[in-house]
C-alpha cells in the first residue's frame, strides 16, 4: 500500500491519538501520542492490510538543539516498520519530555524491542515501562550518564582504567 | 525440579557437590578465539548443554553516531567505513544515499553502476571472510586460507578504484571519488575467475564433508516465525526461505537493470546459512559482470583539444591569473589519482553544485569554481540539506543496512542513526544457542557473522 | 654494550636469536585491523616465515601481545587482565591507530592509546596499516628482542 492510504487507516481507527502525520522523500510519517502507541504499532502488526510484521529499527533523537523545537518536548522515539508480505514501510514517532521520558515497552509484539529499547535507554535516558530487563547495552555499568544527548560532550571521558584525561 | 543454585567457577574446574540441578556459569568471551568480533556470552551450562545465554556486547563502541554529528556530512564517510569493515564500500555509499534521499537529488547513471559494481564485490569479500573464519574455527584451516587468497584478488581490485584496500572512504554525498581506472573490467574478469576456481575447491572441500555437516546440519537453527519476529534479514532470513531481499524489495543503484537470484534454504540451520552465502558470492559476481558490461559511459573521451599539462604547471599559471583556455585543458594526472579528471568527474558525480566538489580544473582555473569549493568546504558552509529526515535500506552483507539521517538545516548532521543489520541476530542469539552443547556455539556464532563495528557503532 | 663476560654475552645472543624467531602471538583482535592481521597472517603475506606465525589463543602460552584494533573503555580492563595473564618474558605491539593513540576517535568510549595501560615495545601505525608495514613493525620487534638484555 502506498503511504496515504496506510495513515488514513491510522487516522479512521486512532483519530486523536495522531498528533500528524507526512509524507516526506517518499517516507511516511505519523507521529502519535504516547496513550495510544501501543494500540498503534499493535494494529500496525495485526491488521492484514497493514501486516508490519519486522521491526526494523527503534532510535531516539534529541531535540533539544533543533532550530525550533528547542522549547518543545525533548525526545522522539522513532519506530521503523516494514512488511514483508506487502513491501511498505511506515515510521512511527512519539515525542517525550525530559522529565517524564518514559514510554511503553513494544517487547510483547516484537522481542527484537527488547535489545533497541536497551540501546535508547543506555544512550538518551528514555525508560520503557515494563522492559523485562532494562540495563545499559553499549556502554559499560558503571558509566554515567547518556552519551548520545545533545548535552553530553563528546569528549568527556570516564575511563574504567587509566589516566583520566 | 530441585531449585536451580549457580555458582561462579573458574573456567574448566568442575561444578557443584553432585547433588544435581545445578549449572557451572561460563564466560565466553570477550577476547576469545573465534575471531569475529569481541563479545562476552555468558552461559549458563548444565554438563555440555547451555541451559541460557546473556550476550552482552559494547566492547567495540566507538561512538560513531556521536562522531557523525561533530563534522560536515562527507565528514562522516571514514567513519562509515569502519561499521562493517569487511564490506565497508556497502556503508558508504548506504550512507551517501540516505543524504541524497534527504536533498533530494539523483547521481549519474554511471555512477549507480560503479556503486553497484563496487557494493558486489564488497559483499563477495564479506561472505569469503565469514564462511573462511567459520570453517577456522571448524577446523578446516585450508578453506580459510583459501578464502583469503580470493579476497586477496578482490582487495587488489578494490586498491585499484579507490585507493586503499580495506577502509576505503570512496563513496561521497551526490557521487564517488573517481572514476573507475582503465582496464578495470579485464582485472575483474581475472579476479573473478580466481574466486569461482576457490569457490569449487571450498565446495568440494566442506560442502559434502561429512565432519562439516555433521557440526552445522540442525545447529542453531531458528524457526521461520522467530526469524521474522526478532527482524533478522539478510542471509538468515533467506536461510529459513523467506526471498527478502532489499536490492530486490525496494532497488536502488542499478539492481533493477541486472538480472540476479535470491538463493534460499528450507532448513534455517547453519549448514542452511553456509549454502546460501556460498549461492550468493555466484550471484553477486554475476550482478558485477552483468553491470561491468551494462556501464553506460564507456572509455573516458576527451572531446576538445588540449595539450595535456601537469597539475603543478596548471595551478601555477592559475595562481597568477592567467586563466585563459586553463577550463579547456586537460590535466595529466598521476596513475594514481587516475580518474579523477574534469571528463571523468562529470560522469560519476552529480551536477549538483551545493553538494558535490568542483574538479580541480575548475576550481583552479575558474573563480566560480573556486568560489564553489569555498562554498563547500568553509565551516557553516557546505552540504546543507533541507530541515527534514530520511531512512535509506540498502542490502548490506549481513541484511538490511539502514541510515535514518536528521537533517536541521545546517551544515552538520543532526542526527545519524545506523541501523545494524547484524544486531538482530546477536539478540537472537541466546535462542539459537538453548539447549545446544558449547561446542555448538562456536559454528553458530559464525554463521552470525557479527561484525563488531557494526553491532556496536 | 654487553655487560658481563665474553661468555654471557655470547648467549644473550642465543637467546635473543631463539626468542626472536619463535615469536608466540597473542592476537588480541577488535576491530578493522583485525582483517589486516588476517591478511598478513595468511598466504600472500605469510607472517610464518618469520617464524610469527603461530598464534596462540591463550595468554598463558603467548609471548607477544598484538593488540590489534581500536580498544574501547569497556574493553580496557580486559586488556589489562590478559596482558597480566602472560608471563615473562612478553612484548607488546600496538598495531593500528587506535591502539597507538586512539586514531581518529577522539570520543567518549575510546582509550587514546594503548600505552595508557600497558607498556608498548613497536607501534604499527596504520588505519589499517598494510601488511608490508605489519611486518616492518615484526622486524623491528625482532630486532629488539635480539638486542634486549636477556633474562631468563
Amino acid at each position: 500500500m502506498p503511504g496515504g492510504p496506510i495513515l488514513q487507516r491510522l487516522t479512521d481507527q486512532f483519530g486523536a491519538g495522531l498528533v500528524e502525520t507526512h509524507e516526506y522523500r517518499g517516507d511516511t510519517t505519523a507521529v502519535v501520542e504516547r496513550r495510544v502507541v501501543t494500540d498503534v504499532l499493535r494494529a500496525c502488526r495485526e491488521e492484514p492490510a497493514l501486516g508490519f510484521d519486522v521491526l526494523m529499527d527503534l532510535t531516539a533523537v534529541d531535540y533539544s538543539k533543533y532550530p525550533g523545537r528547542e522549547d518543545g518536548p525533548r525526545f522522539e522515539v522513532v519506530y521503523h516498520l516494514y512488511s514483508i508480505a506487502h513491501n511498505h514501510r511506515l515510521r512511527v514517532k512519539v515525542r517525550v519530555d525530559e522529565d517524564d521520558a518514559v514510554v511503553p515497552t513494544a517487547v510483547p509484539l516484537w522481542p527484537i524491542a527488547n535489545w533497541f529499547e536497551r540501546e535508547v535507554w543506555d544512550m538518551f535516558g528514555i525508560r520503557f515501562a515494563d522492559h523485562p530487563d532494562l540495563r545499559r547495552l553499549l556502554m559499560y555499568e558503571q558509566f554515567v550518564g547518556h552519551p548520545l544527548r545533545k548535552d553530553y560532550p563528546i569528549n568527556r571521558r570516564q575511563p574504567l582504567i587509566g589516566p583520566k584525561a | 525440579m530441585s531449585t536451580r543454585e549457580t555458582r561462579e567457577f573458574m573456567l574448566g574446574e568442575g561444578s557443584g557437590t553432585g547433588s544435581g540441578g545445578q549449572t557451572l556459569q561460563l564466560g565466553v568471551g570477550p577476547a576469545h578465539p573465534a575471531m569475529h568480533g569481541i563479545i562476552r556470552i555468558a552461559a549458563e551450562i548444565d554438563g555440555e548443554y547451555i541451559r541460557k545465554a546473556d550476550v552482552e556486547i559494547g566492547y567495540l563502541h566507538r561512538a560513531f553516531e556521536k562522531d557523525c554529528e561533530v563534522g560536515g556530512y562527507n565528514n562522516a564517510i571514514p567513519y562509515t567505513d569502519r561499521l562493517n569493515y569487511v564490506s565497508p564500500l556497502i556503508n558508504n555509499f548506504a550512507y551517501a544515499s540516505a543524504i541524497e534521499k534527504l536533498l533530494g537529488i539523483e547521481v549519474t547513471e554511471r555512477c549507480k553502476y560503479i556503486r553497484t559494481i563496487m557494493s558486489e564485490i564488497s559483499r563477495v569479500c564479506d561472505h569469503l571472510t565469514c564462511v573462511g573464519a567459520s570453517a577456522m574455527e571448524l577446523g578446516a584451516f585450508t578453506v580459510f586460507l583459501y578464502m583469503i587468497k580470493a579476497r586477496e584478488f578482490l582487495w587488489e581490485l578494490v586498491e585499484d578504484v579507490t585507493g586503499a584496500r580495506l577502509t576505503i572512504s570512496y563513496g561521497r554525498v551526490g557521487g564517488v571519488k573517481a572514476d573507475l581506472p582503465d582496464g578495470f573490467a579485464a582485472k575483474v574478469a581475472t579476479a573473478f575467475k580466481e574466486t569461482r576456481e576457490v569457490l569449487d575447491e571450498v565446495h568440494r572441500l566442506l560442502t559434502g564433508n561429512r565432519i562439516f555437516m555433521d557440526r552445522m546440519v540442525g545447529v542453531g537453527a531458528l524457526s521461520r516465525e522467530e526469524t521474522l519476529a526478532y527482524a533478522i534479514t539478510g542471509p538468515l532470513l533467506r536461510a529459513v526461505g523467506v526471498p527478502y531481499d532489499v536490492r530486490r524489495a525496494q532497488p536502488h543503484w542499478a539492481y533493477d537493470r541486472v538480472e540476479f537470484e535470491i538463493p534460499t534454504q528450507k532448513d534455517g540451520d547453519n549448514y542452511a546459512r553456509y549454502l546460501v552465502r556460498m549461492a550468493e558470492m555466484e550471484q553477486s559476481m554475476r550482478i558485477a559482470a552483468q553491470a561491468l558490461a551494462m556501464i553506460p559511459g564507456g572509455p573516458i573521451n576527451v572531446d576538445f583539444e588540449g595539450r595535456p599539462l601537469d597539475p603543478a604547471a596548471y595551478v601555477d599559471q592559475g595562481k597568477q591569473g592567467k586563466t585563459e583556455g586553463l577550463l579547456l585543458h586537460t590535466i595529466r594526472l598521476s596513475p594514481n589519482l587516475q580518474g579523477q579528471n574534469r571528463p571523468a568527474w562529470e560522469q560519476v558525480n552529480t551536477r549538483d553544485k551545493r553538494v558535490i566538489l568542483p574538479p580541480k580544473e575548475t576550481a583552479y582555473g575558474s573563480i566560480e569554481g573556486l568560489m564553489n569549493h569555498f562554498m563547500l568546504i568553509m565551516e557553516g558552509y557546505g552540504i546543507r540539506p533541507p530541515q527534514g529526515e530520511a531512512y535509506f535500506a540498502a542490502e548490506g552483507a549481513n541484511g538490511e543496512l539502514g541510515f535514518y539521517v536528521v537533517s536541521d538545516g545546517t551544515d552538520r548532521p543532526y542526527r545519524v542513526r545506523c541501523r545494524p543489520p547484524c544486531l538482530p541476530p546477536v539478540a537472537a542469539l541466546p535462542r539459537m544457542i538453548q539447549d545446544e552443547m558449547i561446542a555448538d556455539l562456536i559454528p553458530t556464532f559464525g554463521s552470525v557473522n557479527m561484525i563488531g563495528g557494526e553491532l556496536d557503532r | 654494550m654487553g655487560v658481563g663476560s665474553f661468555f654471557t654475552s655470547k648467549l644473550d645472543e642465543a637467546i635473543g636469536w631463539a626468542r626472536k624467531y619463535s615469536i608466540f602471538q597473542y592476537p588480541f583482535v577488535t576491530a578493522c585491523c583485525g582483517m589486516e592481521y588476517m591478511a598478513t597472517a595468511c598466504s600472500h603475506y605469510d607472517v610464518d616465515r618469520f617464524g610469527a606465525g603461530l598464534p596462540r589463543f591463550s595468554p598463558r602460552q603467548a609471548d607477544v601481545l598484538f593488540v590489534v584494533g581500536t580498544i574501547s573503555h569497556k574493553m580496557a580492563p580486559v586488556l589489562k587482565r590478559i596482558y597480566d595473564q602472560m608471563t615473562e618474558p612478553k612484548w607488546v605491539v600496538a598495531f593500528g591507530v587506535c591502539t597507538c593513540t586512539g586514531g581518529f576517535y577522539d570520543n567518549y568510549a575510546t582509550v587514546q592509546g594503548i600505552d595508557t595501560i600497558i607498556p608498548v615495545d613497536v607501534y604499527i601505525p596504520g588505519c589499517p596499516p598494510r601488511p608490508e608495514s605489519v611486518l616492518d613493525g615484526l622486524m623491528k620487534l625482532q630486532d629488539k628482542i635480539a638486542t634486549q638484555t636477556q633474562r631468563f
